[in-house]
């Protein structure tokens, strides 16, 4: 004989996991999306009783706390270039002290994890603005190069056609007729 | 979704080349998983198997027999499936109108070949980077333009 089954993944995955975070006595709330917000401190024998049972189900818990850490310091340098009040802030400073580490722990940590350094990570980031800026807004290249707090155009241009080795006119031109191609189709 | 490694995939048809190339990727720090095709209609036929592995960064040598990097790009660039691949061109000419014709066709990256193998290590790994970024942190594609 065969029986034929029909199972919802989310509601095996919430289920086991409500069953086990009660069976050791774990205040918690399930936020979705892979998060679980534990309301107590979990001492570490819990924890790893915890790890084990969840694994015979294919759950695993996500210890990588360097991973974490390295998405609070890029949502920090994206917060930091898009404010106008922070532009002037020193970066170092600034990482350090949002995050609650030395710039040399952020700094290494960084570089480990994403293959670029946060220097290198911030001049991407800005061309990137700069970038959106220049296809999307009425700024001219003056108006985004003081928004993004570079000295001159020049300055902005240098570091663009270093970054992305075409110019910031030429990207405006690639991009303005890719557009005009695609609404022709 | 969380892979470790990036998958290219390089078309050329010098068999040295695509040696050279698979060479410089296995010295990176990124993990890369690395494929060659000969020549377009090879490429072609491998990505337009509905159930090919798709990479993350496409490799075009311009001068191809058969099919060459231009008409793979203009096929690929027709294909909503293909969106997320990055594509590189490589190629010998760096006339600036040929770069930019190139760019607007929609290629990501213009690759002047280089002439030894220490360069081609660099432009690589610069590609691979600079990608793993637009990859990781969610960056917009389509403004993607990178001349090497």
């Amino acid at each position: 004989m065969k029986i034929f089954i029909k199972f919802d993944f989310n509601t095996v995955c919430r289920k086991v996991l409500e069953e086990k975070l009660i069976k050791h006595n774990i205040k918690y709330r399930i936020l979705g999306f892979g998060e679980v917000d534990v309301l107590e401190r979990i001492p570490s024998s819990v924890l790893s009783a915890l790890t084990e049972e969840l694994k015979e189900y294919g759950i695993d818990i996500i210890e990588n706390q360097k991973s974490v850490l390295v998405q609070k310091i890029k949502d920090a340098i994206i917060e930091m270039i898009h404010s106008p009040e922070l532009v002037n802030v020193k970066s170092s400073v600034y990482l350090a002290e949002k995050l609650s580490h030395s710039y040399g722990y952020l700094s290494n940590l960084f570089s480990d994890i994403t293959y670029t350094s946060i220097e290198n990570y911030i001049i991407l980031q800005k061309i990137e603005y700069a970038k959106q800026l220049i296809v999307s807004s009425d700024l001219s290249l003056t108006e985004i190069a003081f928004q993004l707090n570079y000295s001159s155009v020049a300055h902005l241009s240098t570091q663009f056609k270093n970054v992305t080795g075409i110019t910031p006119s030429a990207f405006q031109r690639i991009i303005t007729k890719r557009r005009e191609i695609a609404t022709k189709k | 979704m969380d892979k470790d490694y990036i998958h290219i995939i390089l078309a050329d048809d010098d068999e040295d080349d695509r040696m050279l190339f698979t060479d410089a990727f296995e010295e990176m720090k990124i993990n890369t998983k690395v494929n060659t095709f000969n020549d377009g209609v090879e490429l072609m036929d491998y990505l337009n198997n509905p159930n090919a592995v798709l990479p993350n960064v496409l490799f075009l040598d311009l001068n191809m027999p058969k099919k060459n990097g231009i008409e793979c790009l203009n096929e690929i660039k027709k294909d909503d499936r293909f969106n997320d691949i990055a594509i590189a061109i490589f190629s010998t000419s760096s006339s600036e109108e040929h770069i930019e014709e190139t760019f607007v066709l929609g290629a990501n990256i213009y690759i002047k070949k280089p002439s030894d193998f220490t360069t081609l290590k660099k432009v690589l790994s610069d590609v691979v980077t600079i990608n793993w970024q637009y990859y990781t942190s969610g960056l917009n594609r389509d403004n993607f333009l990178l001349r090497l």
